[in-house]
């Protein structure tokens, strides 16, 4: 699971209000090298919740030199897209789990893949 | 789809249809690969993208990936969701490049607002209108998918689901729950007069309003008798029409301005001209 999709995902269980953003727990994390797409990365940042990101970076220690504020006219610096480009692209959850913070509920995360799937109670 | 002519939803629930035997025909048969192939090519195209510029998609059932890698061939970015671990196995075997999950369409999808560009599904959508379970109830399924796959895409974008509805009555229920989810946007059908070729694209608009792309194989013939042949072609296979014609199909035009004559009001005269298929405009 990469960053981009971690960012969008929420809990759709049954009346939780708050299920986002989801909780990482990651005991397996890999870093792959993604070719860089300044056009498509810049495209994104409007999409991205910032705090969750840079939590999310944070809580899998991949945070590095990304800043907590987003930075202006960022379409230009190459620098700072690259920056976000690791974060999003590259930075993948192998094993571990995704926890809300509402309910505490755990979605499993195994060879790269969550599992949302519900129970029926939970529909 | 399948070697034997039975519909595969009525053999058994797909995380269970879709184990090993069925995922490993996904990465090893060359004319399945080809169909599903051209049919992502096509639900690319009627997804009617902007020129040159990577988006974020969502494939819906995207089982061992074949779709996802035409979306990555493409530029694109994407998210697939399956309820088959098996399938989603040979995606990973065959490393895809799109994220994962493991998630049933008729759970909702779990993505915040506005998160997409667009969606396409192959040959997905029908397995949400059989119950499962006991506890299944296929048009709150149907809703519950819709409803939240319309948050999840951003204003003016679309979903394109290839299908194989099993009747009209499927259809119907469908569209219904798809419009009530609020989008709009239609079938589109290819080659319409051929029962090989023929294929169901549902088109879905996310807050626009716009005009339904037309199916492929239907400009060639002559245009009043296409109209007629399309028609009765589709009224053959679909029975169960209430014994009323197809909304805005040429028999339904004539029969509402007869309508409108009994109800004495001032009607034009039906000539060869009525109900001829106008350029879009808007």
């Amino acid at each position: 699971m990469k960053l981009l999709t971690h960012n969008m995902l929420t809990s759709h269980v049954k009346g939780v209000t708050k299920g986002y953003p989801l909780l990482i727990k990651a005991t397996e994390v890999k870093v792959n090298e993604v070719e860089f797409n300044p056009q498509f990365v810049s495209r994104m940042i409007p999409k991205l919740e910032w705090s969750a990101l840079v939590q999310a970076a944070d809580e899998l220690g991949h945070r590095q030199d990304l800043p907590v504020e987003l930075v202006p006219e960022y379409e230009k610096n190459e620098e700072f897209l690259k920056k976000v480009h690791r974060v999003l692209l590259e930075v993948e959850v192998i094993e571990g789990c995704l926890r809300c913070p509402e309910s505490g509920r755990e979605f499993p995360i195994s060879r790269g893949i969550p599992n949302m799937l519900l129970n029926d109670d939970e529909v | 789809m399948t070697s034997n002519c039975r519909r595969p939803e009525h053999t058994a629930p797909p995380e269970l249809f879709y184990n090993e035997v069925e995922a490993k025909k996904y990465s090893q048969n060359s004319r399945m690969i080809e169909i599903q192939t051209q049919m992502s090519e096509r639900a690319v195209e009627l997804l009617n993208l902007p020129e040159g510029q990577p988006c974020f998609l969502l494939d819906v059932g995207c089982g061992s990936g074949l779709s996802g890698d035409f979306l990555s061939e493409e530029g694109h970015y994407w998210v697939g969701v399956d309820i088959s671990t098996a399938m989603l196995d040979v995606a990973l075997d065959r490393e895809v490049e799109g994220d994962l999950l493991v998630g049933d369409m008729g759970h909702g999808m779990p993505f915040r607002p506005g998160t997409f560009d667009g969606c396409i599904s192959i040959s997905a959508l029908q397995w949400l209108c059989n119950a499962d379970k006991r506890s299944h109830s296929p048009p709150k399924r149907l809703y519950t998918f819709f409803s939240t796959l319309y948050s999840s895409l951003s204003r003016g974008s679309r979903a394109i689901f290839q299908l194989y509805p099993e009747n009209s009555e499927q259809l119907e229920l469908i569209t219904t729950q798809a419009m009530r989810a609020g989008f709009g946007g239609g079938m589109v059908v290819d080659y319409p007069n051929s029962s090989k070729a023929k294929k169901f694209f549902l088109c879905l608009f996310a807050g626009v309003i716009g005009s339904l792309p037309k199916g492929l194989g239907t400009e060639t013939s002559d245009r009043a008798v296409s109209n007629q042949v399309q028609y009765s072609g589709q009224r053959c296979r679909f029975k169960g029409m209430k014994g009323k014609s197809a909304k805005k199909g040429r028999d339904w035009i004539l029969e509402k301005k007869e309508r409108r004559r009994r109800q004495g009001r001032e009607v034009r005269v039906d000539t060869k001209y009525t109900a001829r298929q106008r350029k879009p405009h808007f």
